[in-house]
């Protein structure tokens, strides 16, 4: 019986812990969006794939399908960088009727510019001279006005990710999606394009173990010109400029430590001796990682070998 | 006068000499990649890897050759050690090399049609071929094909550590090199180990 009793308490005590630390995880978790109620009126259509609405004429509630590149994912739109926006700070205010003015779709979308730039709040981002870099993008120069910052960065998802995400791969993936919503998507591609969309699995034949390259690295990093004052580099080059040589990161002065992995410490050797020690935290890249204290060792193991032969040959001579 | 032993089979002396020179390639390539530079190379870094590549797969079916070749001739014999009394037959043999050869003391261990190899050839040949060389050639063949490698060991990339594996056990083998070269100018004359494994003649 009294084994009984201390079971129960055992039991007793670790579920009112495990309710009491689950309580104060979700109330730590729990991040409250100023416009989110506001923002909830947009969702409710917007959110879904269906939406509903009463139709006075036929005097019925009418479900309809949502376009499906008028579907916002508000899960994604709260992990972005702009998710403390009403939706109509970017949208007309004429929105929060409905039906919606046919005519609203007309509307000029704002550009990052009309925000960002001129403002010394986000002047640490640098936004004019990634205008300037923008302009002078194969991107910019090739397609004119038809390409905007909208492209890449999709207002409703956008995050910043490089310097606040612990996750190399995470990172690469992400950005490199971005680069693929075209490249390896007709139909966005040929919003702005008349030509056959290039398959990059075939134009990058000639990389070597293209898929581990494809998943270690990003395409910013052999495609941009690389300004190491700047955040981000948006100077999309021509594919003539692109890098092809393989030393430009494979090598003591990898250019990877200036793009992919410039927000990661700065240090260029550990205590245990690696250059570019960052990679090692998940990469490994030949000629970049190579290790000081086992370069030193094995020229000092090398020199009392070439030293011993020596002196071995010479006594040899000498007793001959 | 001295009898004349053939000791090194046509087969051998084929896997001896395509092993060496494709041992060099791997070395001066290997450098190349692990030292490779914007500024300098020795060769360009694709080009290094095509050949690097390449070359370890050629020394690898030869490897093959040589193991096989050990198997099923009587050539394989030289490379068994009895294990009682090795290690005394071992100082024995450093000692020579280290005081006896300068005062002109006879080998200890002299080549004959049944011992090709002295203890020390013995352990060297055996630790290169049977141990360090498939190390480098099984890491080497991982980094070739590294998706098949372990992502995470301990924390640690398991492309850096199959790296590193390959750069020790290739490092190793290298340093076997030199000094191999160098004994086997401790022959009769300074080049008749070499003329040895040209003609087979000991």
């Amino acid at each position: 019986m009294s084994r009984f009793v201390a079971k129960s308490i055992v039991i007793g005590v670790i579920s009112l812990w495990m309710i009491v630390s689950a309580s104060a995880s979700n109330a730590e978790d729990t991040v409250v969006f100023e416009n989110a109620e506001f923002n909830h009126q947009c969702f409710k259509c917007h959110g879904q794939k269906t939406y509903h609405y009463f139709n006075e004429a036929s005097g019925k509630v009418v479900k309809e399908r949502m376009n499906p590149y008028f579907v916002m994912d508000s899960i994604e739109f709260y992990q972005s960088n702009h998710k403390s926006f009403m939706c109509t700070d970017c949208h007309s205010s004429d929105y929060e009727n409905f039906p919606h003015n046919g005519e609203l779709r007309m509307e000029q979308k704002f550009n990052c510019m009309d925000c960002h730039g001129g403002d010394d709040t986000y002047a640490q981002y640098q936004f004019e001279r990634i205008e300037e870099e923008f302009q002078a993008s194969v991107h910019s120069t090739k397609h004119s006005d038809e390409f905007t910052c909208w492209m890449c960065h999709n207002p409703h998802s956008y995050k910043i990710n490089a310097r606040n995400n612990d996750n190399i791969n995470d990172v690469i993936v992400y950005d490199n999606n971005i680069c693929l919503s075209c490249h390896a998507n007709l139909d966005k591609y040929q919003l702005i394009s008349d030509l056959t969309n290039p398959n990059v699995l075939v134009t990058h034949e000639w990389l070597p173990n293209q898929a581990l390259h494809f998943s270690k690295v990003r395409c910013i990093e052999c495609h941009t010109e690389i300004d190491k004052e700047m955040l981000i580099a948006h100077k999309v080059q021509v594919k003539e400029k692109a890098v092809r040589r393989c030393v430009e990161c494979h090598s003591q002065n990898s250019l990877l430590m200036a793009t992919l992995y410039k927000f990661e410490t700065a240090e260029k050797r550990n205590k245990l001796g690696f250059f570019n020690a960052t990679i090692l935290s998940d990469h490994y890249i030949i000629g970049a990682n190579r290790n000081y204290y086992l370069n030193v060792a094995s020229l000092i193991i090398f020199g009392f070998v070439l030293l011993g032969i020596t002196i071995h040959a010479i006594i040899r001579i000498m007793t001959k | 006068m001295e009898q004349k032993l053939y000791l090194y089979p046509v087969w051998l002396r084929i896997w001896h000499w395509a092993n060496a020179v494709l041992f060099l390639l791997l070395l001066f390539t290997g450098l190349s990649l692990q030292y490779s530079s914007v500024e300098f190379s020795f060769i360009d870094f694709d080009l290094a890897v095509t050949m690097h590549n390449v070359s370890g797969i050629v020394i690898t079916i030869a490897y093959f050759m040589f193991v096989f070749g050990n198997r099923f001739t009587s050539n394989g014999r030289f490379y068994k050690a009895k294990r009682k009394g090795y290690i005394l037959d071992l100082m024995v043999q450093i000692k020579y090399y280290i005081y006896g050869i300068f005062v002109h003391q006879k080998t200890p261990f002299p080549v004959t049609g049944n011992r090709k190899f002295n203890p020390l050839q013995k352990l060297s040949y055996v630790a290169s071929m049977y141990f360090l060389l498939p190390i480098l050639i099984l890491s080497g063949f991982a980094l070739i094909f590294p998706e098949i490698i372990i992502k995470n060991v301990f924390g640690m990339s398991g492309i850096h550590l199959t790296g590193l594996v390959h750069i020790s056990s290739g490092f190793a083998l290298s340093i076997f090199l030199f000094i191999h070269v160098y004994f086997c100018t401790i022959g009769k004359t300074p080049l008749s180990n070499f003329k040895s494994m040209i003609n087979g003649w000991h």
